[in-house]
C-alpha cells in the first residue's frame, strides 16, 4: 500500500490523538504541528514506525512571526522517507520569551550545523544540544539577524520615499 | 635566566598533541574555511571547524527582493555551477504561481543543467587531482569548462554568475552559436573525458591517495543527510532527478552511478561516471530540441505576462507590456500566499528552497537547503584517525564550495 498523506495523517493522529494541530498540505506535502515539549516524541516516532521510516533529515530552519503572540517563532523540520519517496513538514511552535525546544542531534546527526544556524539566526534555544554556538555570524554578535524587528535597509535613508511605491 | 622569561600556556609541557591551523587562507582548502586540527604526530586526533567566512546573509537580503532578484543571490551560492542553482530557484517560483512551462523550454533548461554539472564535476575531479599532485590533468578540461562557459554567454551573456533564464523560461532564445558550440561540445569532449579518465581512474598515485579515505557508510552518509555524488559513492541510489522529476527529466534515459565504499575513490568514480550520463541526456536533449519546427521552435518561455518581461517593443507601444514591465522592474507584483518547498539535484546533491510568502512583494522567509553545509559537519568523523594528507583530499573529493556552506 502507499504511503499517502492520509495514512500518515490517521498513523499519527492514531498515536498522539489531538496533540497533533494544524494539518495542511500546502502544495500536496503533508504539514502539522507538534507542542513544543512534544517534538522529540514525534521525531522519533516517526522515525522508527515501521510503516513512516521517516530517517532522513532533508533541513531545519525557523521562522520569526511577530505578528503571532505566544507563538512568535517557529522551527520547521522537513522529513523525507526515501523508500516510499514521501516527504512531510513538522512545525514547532514557541513563544519568543522562552524559546526552549528539545534538540534532535540524537536522533539525526545532520541536525547539528542545521539547529546551530537556526540559533545563530533567531535565537531558537536548543535544549541538549552538544555545541550550541553561532555558526555564520560572529560570535561577538548579540542579536539573531533574521528575527522581523532588524529590518534590512537603513530605515535613516530619506533619499528613497517607499510611499511612492506603496510600502510605507 | 631565559627559562623564567618564557610563559608557557598551562598545562602545555604535558601536551602530547599539536594544534595547527589549517585554513582559513591555504591553498589546499580551496575557500575560506578553517579547521582547527588536534595532530598526534601526522594522524587526527580531533577538528573543529569554522565556518561562515564568506557569509552574505542571502536569505535576509531575500526577504526584501522582488522574486527576479534573488536570482542574482542564488548564482553566489555554488557559483561553481551557477546555472543549477538559477533553475532550481526558477522552478521553486513557479511551483508556487503555478506555471506551467512548455516542453521546450524543459529541454533547454535540462542542456543548461546538465553542462552546468559536467562543469562542476569537472572542477571538482580535476582539483582532486591537483590535491593529489597532477596538475595537467585540470589544465587539460579546463578548455572544455571554457567552451561550457562560452555556451553560457551565448545563452545570457554572463559566464560565472550567470543569471540564466526567469521565471517562466529564458530571458531569450537560444541563437544558433550556442547550438553550433553545443554540437561542437558534444562531439569533443567524450575523447577528453576518456583521456581525463584514463589519466586518474587507474592511476596508481591517484588510487593509494584516494582508497579508503575518508570513507563513511551508507548509513552515517543518511544520518548525515548525505545527498548528491557523496551519498551515491556510499551507495544509495538517491537522486532528485529520478525520485521527484523536474524539468521534464521523466523523459530521458539515464542511469544513477553508485559507489560502494563511500570512500574517495568512489565518489570520484561516481562523479566521473555522472559525467558520463550527463552527457547521454545532453545528447537527448539536443535532439528532442532540435524535433521542434516552425513555431514551435520559437518558443522559449511560458505565457505568463505578470512575472516575465515583455518584449522592449511593446512596452512603448502597449498600456498592457507598459504596466507589467513596471511592475516587473520596480519589484511590485504581489507574490500569491503560500509554503513551498521544492528542490531539484544540484551538483553537490539536494538543493532545497523553502519559500514562505504572505502575500507581499517579497518573500516573507526563504531558506536554502545548502547540500555543502549540511554534509561538511561529518568531516571530522571522515578525517579522524587519518593522515593530514589524505584530509585534504578529503576534502577535495567532497566537493566543498564556501559559497554554498555560508550562505
Amino acid at each position: 500500500m502507499p504511503l499517502t498523506n492520509e495514512t500518515i495523517k490517521a498513523r499519527v493522529t492514531e498515536k498522539f490523538g489531538e496533540q497533533l494541530t494544524g494539518f495542511e498540505e500546502p502544495y500536496g506535502m503533508l504539514t502539522f504541528e507538534a507542542p513544543k515539549e512534544m517534538n522529540l516524541k514525534v521525531l522519533n516516532f516517526l522515525y522508527d514506525d515501521e510503516e513512516l521510516k521517516f530517517r532522513f533529515l532533508t533541513d531545519i530552519t525557523g521562522v520569526h512571526y511577530p505578528d503571532k503572540p505566544g507563538r512568535e517563532l517557529v522551527v520547521v523540520y522537513h522529513l523525507h522517507n526515501m523508500v516510499d519517496n514521501v516527504r512531510i513538514r513538522l512545525k514547532v511552535f514557541t513563544n519568543i520569551n522562552q524559546p526552549d525546544i528539545y534538540t534532535v542531534t540524537g536522533l539525526f546527526s545532520a541536525a547539528n550545523w542545521m539547529e546551530r544556524e537556526t540559533y545563530d539566526f533567531l535565537g531558537v534555544n536548543f535544549v541538549g544540544h552538544p555545541n550550541l554556538k553561532r555558526i555564520l555570524n560572529v560570535e561577538e554578535m548579540d542579536y539573531h539577524p533574521l528575527r522581523k524587528e532588524f529590518p534590512l535597509e537603513d530605515q535613516t535613508r530619506i533619499d528613497k520615499d517607499d510611499e511612492m511605491f506603496g510600502r510605507g | 635566566m631565559s627559562e623564567h622569561n618564557i610563559k608557557l600556556p598551562e598545562g602545555s609541557i604535558e601536551k602530547t598533541t599539536t594544534t595547527l591551523n589549517l585554513g582559513p587562507t591555504h591553498p589546499a582548502t580551496h575557500g575560506v574555511m578553517q579547521n582547527i586540527l588536534e595532530l598526534d604526530g601526522e594522524r587526527i586526533v580531533s577538528t573543529e571547524q569554522t565556518i561562515g567566512y564568506i557569509h552574505r546573509a542571502f536569505e535576509k537580503l531575500a526577504e526584501r527582493r522582488p522574486l527576479a532578484q534573488i536570482t542574482t543571490l542564488t548564482d553566489r551560492l555554488n557559483y561553481v555551477s551557477s546555472p543549477l542553482n538559477n533553475m532550481g530557484w526558477h522552478l521553486t517560483c513557479e511551483k508556487l504561481l503555478g506555471i506551467k512551462t512548455p516542453k521546450r523550454v524543459d529541454y533547454l533548461r535540462v542542456i543548461v543543467m546538465e553542462l552546468a554539472r559536467i562543469s562542476d564535476h569537472l572542477i571538482c575531479n580535476s582539483i582532486a587531482g591537483v590535491d593529489a599532485g597532477a596538475y595537467t590533468g585540470f589544465l587539460y578540461v579546463m578548455q572544455y569548462r571554457e567552451l561550457i562557459y562560452e555556451i553560457y554567454e551565448e545563452v545570457c551573456g554572463a559566464r560565472i554568475t550567470t543569471n540564466i533564464g526567469r521565471i517562466g523560461g529564458f530571458e531569450r532564445n537560444f541563437n544558433d552559436i550556442a547550438f553550433q558550440k553545443l554540437e561542437k561540445f558534444l562531439k569533443e569532449y567524450p575523447r577528453v573525458l576518456k583521456e581525463f579518465e584514463n589519466l586518474f581512474q587507474r592511476n596508481r598515485i591517484f588510487m593509494d591517495r584516494t582508497k579508503n579515505t575518508g570513507a563513511i557508510s551508507a548509513e552515517r552518509a543518511l544520518n548525515y543527510g548525505f545527498t548528491g555524488p557523496n551519498l551515491r559513492a556510499a551507495g544509495i541510489d538517491y537522486d532528485v532527478r529520478v525520485h521527484t522529476p523536474y524539468s521534464s527529466y521523466e523523459d530521458f534515459d539515464f542511469n544513477i552511478p553508485v559507489g560502494t565504499t563511500g570512500d574517495n575513490y568512489d565518489r570520484f568514480l561516481v562523479r566521473n561516471q555522472e559525467m558520463w550520463q550527463s552527457l547521454r541526456i545532453l545528447e537527448q536533449a539536443y535532439q528532442k530540441v532540435q524535433e521542434f519546427k516552425g513555431s514551435e521552435a520559437e518558443v522559449y518561455h511560458a505565457d505568463v505576462p505578470e512575472y516575465y518581461l515583455p518584449p522592449k517593443a511593446d512596452v512603448y507601444t502597449k498600456m498592457e507590456a507598459l504596466i507589467y514591465h513596471f511592475k516587473i522592474i520596480m519589484g511590485e507584483t504581489e507574490i500569491p500566499a503560500g509554503e513551498v518547498y521544492n528542490s531539484i539535484e544540484a551538483a553537490n546533491g539536494e538543493l532545497g528552497f523553502y519559500f514562505i510568502s504572505d502575500g507581499g512583494r517579497t518573500p516573507y522567509r526563504l531558506h536554502f537547503r545548502r547540500p555543502c553545509f549540511v554534509y561538511y559537519q561529518a568531516y571530522e568523523e571522515l578525517i579522524k584517525g587519518g593522515m593530514l594528507s589524505d584530509a585534504i583530499m578529503t576534502m577535495s573529493c567532497l566537493n566543498l564550495i564556501a559559497g554554498e556552506l555560508d550562505a
